[in-house]
């Protein structure tokens, strides 16, 4: 909180952490390939209570990082990617709740991807990097929580592939949470999700820059392979309402079509910057590597059956939150989710919240988002009787029903 | 089917005919309130009778209101069924003042006796006096009393009376095991012309040997 008590504030500034393990014993991977040593790059925000028992896991989407909060410097533009939902007062209230975020194996944040090092060769792993699932980047993340001393988190939360993470803990580690809040996501990477992914890397791949995956040191990068990979996300996060609302057919910096193949369409422009920019903070392999993790994912394997997959989950409190617009992660795939969730008894909370913003809404509607969050997280700390960290136990100002 | 009448404000105390319904319900039962508004109902249950409560409701202010009251809801629609419960999943059901908008009601009902062992179900009575009156002097369909909404205001609803549901219970195979009737607000206790003087009834159904089975949407 800030000094005046505002209900909203920043984490302020905030610095990156780095844990490594599997220095000796290598880490073994769902493809039975191995890779060590291990680095797992996260921040936390907020405090740890006595018993700690207020941590909640945020797991980021395809491009995200461990920065989800507050800024690494006072000339930072941008705060970290969910900052307005992480933060005193906030629905991830770093008051209240100890805030973990740590970056996916395979990214370029700062965890272990293919442009580390490999200290077998001491260049970057590029294409010897071995594949990486969503399920491997779960058990990295619980190195971390185990490093940290918890042992039950009291909710992973995430959108998108976050959200895959969210699901994977559920399935498989129930014993470690206690809530999941899984948004704008599947449980099934769909035949269509994984047509765009292929058409990202196909780009990345015909872009004679990338050199099959061997371009950290001769100066040239597969820029314009990233960029086109990029571009096509971007149009799966819109909706075509929300492109007719942003842009329309308006002309950029035009009074007229110019007859020629400039950037003319304000949607062009768009995607145009925003590919661009993408190249300047995203590694084209660590595109790869991780859009390839979310094709795997399937959690009704191996049976077949997706309610299967939970029976030993039924005792977690589960927030469902799928977009109306989203045709990325459509609502069927979060109502498929939910019929598994009942079917074996679960205690399920699900909203398809009205919005025009396609994928995209899960970071834009901010104020519903941050409506559910708050009371859901409320009424889970009362469940499971989380006390305060001890920092805040002694101001008064914000005790309120969430806390024992 | 879409809003659901008791998508309002809370109540300070529960509505008299929530409390009816409440008073039906059994402590520590597990309990499924389809159309549960904005949860006052299921708070009430949750706080009083220590149930195991969910809700499911099809608007986003009744869902975002349930949430906020610490309630575990699902948004979904009541006529694509109860297709994600298994059998016997419930103690009780119960459909608060929801009856005369649904397409189905027989289904419906088939569905809450699958997924629960006892359905309470409560719904505005056009054989009340009033009504009756209503019609006879000013040759005007009557709301009812419960349920203000114009004739032609969406969503639309079915009119029937007291008369009419325990005739379609016998029709479709359910036994009724406890019956409430109020007038305006206040519980009565009719032992005659109970279709003449209750404005709000709430029955509470289980199956007739053997289990009926819902017939398809």
């Amino acid at each position: 909180m800030d000094a005046t008590g505002a209900p909203t504030g920043s984490v302020g500034l905030v610095k990156a952490q780095y844990f490594t393990f599997a220095r000796d014993m290598p880490f073994a991977l769902e493809s039975g390939a191995s890779l060590g040593p291990v680095t797992v790059a996260y921040e936390t925000y907020g405090a740890l209570n006595a018993d700690r028992s207020n941590a909640i896991l945020i797991c980021h989407a395809l491009s995200g990082g461990a920065h989800a909060a507050g800024f690494h410097s006072a000339q930072d533009e941008q705060p970290g990617w969910w900052d307005e939902c992480i933060g005193p007062g906030k629905a991830f209230d770093t008051n209240r709740y100890f805030v973990i975020c740590s970056n996916v194996l395979g990214s370029c944040y700062g965890s272990t991807g293919p442009s580390s090092i490999n200290p077998a060769t001491g260049s970057p792993y590029a294409l010897h990097f071995p594949v990486v699932t969503v399920g491997d980047m779960v058990r990295a993340q619980i190195k971390v929580i185990d490093h940290l001393g918890i042992d039950r988190l009291l909710c992973v939360a995430g959108g998108s592939m976050g959200g895959m993470q969210v699901l994977e803990w559920a399935a498989h580690y129930p014993a470690r949470l206690y809530a999941a809040i899984p948004v704008a996501t599947t449980a099934q990477h769909s035949p269509m999700l994984i047509a765009f992914s292929e058409v990202g890397r196909q780009a990345i791949y015909a872009d004679p820059s990338w050199q099959h995956g061997d371009y950290y040191t001769g100066g040239r990068r597969p820029d314009a392979g990233l960029a086109v990979a990029r571009m096509v996300g971007h149009i799966t996060y819109l909706s075509e309402e929300s492109m007719h609302q942003k842009f329309g057919r308006k002309l950029r910096n035009l009074e007229q079509y110019g007859y020629e193949f400039q950037t003319e369409f304000e949607i062009e422009s768009y995607l145009k910057y925003n590919g661009d920019k993408f190249t300047r903070r995203f590694d084209a392999n660590s595109y790869l590597y991780v859009t390839k993790a979310m094709d795997y994912f399937d959690l009704s394997q191996p049976t077949g059956s997706l309610a299967a997959a939970f029976v030993n989950s039924v005792d977690l409190k589960y927030l469902v939150i799928s977009f109306t617009s989203d045709w990325l992660y459509p609502s069927y795939h979060s109502k498929r989710l939910v019929t598994a969730l009942h079917a074996v008894g679960a205690d399920v909370t699900y909203l398809d919240l009205q919005s025009s913003w396609g994928h995209d809404a899960f970071l834009l509607e901010v104020e519903t988002m941050t409506n559910l969050l708050e009371s859901f997280l409320d009424r889970i700390a009362r469940e499971a009787q989380v006390a305060l960290p001890a920092s805040v136990e002694s101001t008064t100002t914000r005790l309120e029903s969430g806390f024992a | 089917m879409s809003i659901n009448p008791r998508a309002v404000a809370p109540p300070a105390r529960l509505r008299p005919d929530l409390q009816a319904i409440a008073d039906l319900v059994p402590p520590q039962a597990r309990v499924l309130d389809l159309g549960c508004g904005d949860g006052a109902l299921l708070e009430s249950l949750l706080l009083q009778k220590k149930v195991r409560g969910r809700g499911i409701e099809l608007s986003e202010d009744g869902v975002l209101a349930c949430v906020r009251r610490g309630l575990s809801v699902r948004q979904g629609d009541l006529g694509e069924g109860l297709a994600d419960y298994p059998d016997d999943s419930f103690d009780i059901v119960i459909l608060a003042q929801t009856l005369p908008f649904l397409d189905d009601p027989a289904y419906i009902l088939g569905e809450m006796l699958r997924v629960g062992r006892q359905a309470i179900v409560s719904f505005p009575n056009w054989g009340s006096w009033r009504c009756r009156l209503d019609l006879l002097f000013t040759g005007r369909m009557p709301p009812a009393a419960d349920l203000p909404q114009a004739w032609y205001e969406a969503p639309r609803r079915q009119p029937f009376t007291i008369t009419d549901f325990a005739h379609f219970c016998v029709t479709i195979g359910l036994t009724i095991e406890q019956e409430l009737y109020l007038a305006g607000g206040t519980r009565i206790q009719p032992r005659t012309m109970k279709n003449l003087r209750a404005t709000t009834a709430v029955f509470s159904l289980s199956r007739t040997q053997p289990r009926i089975e819902a017939h398809p949407a």
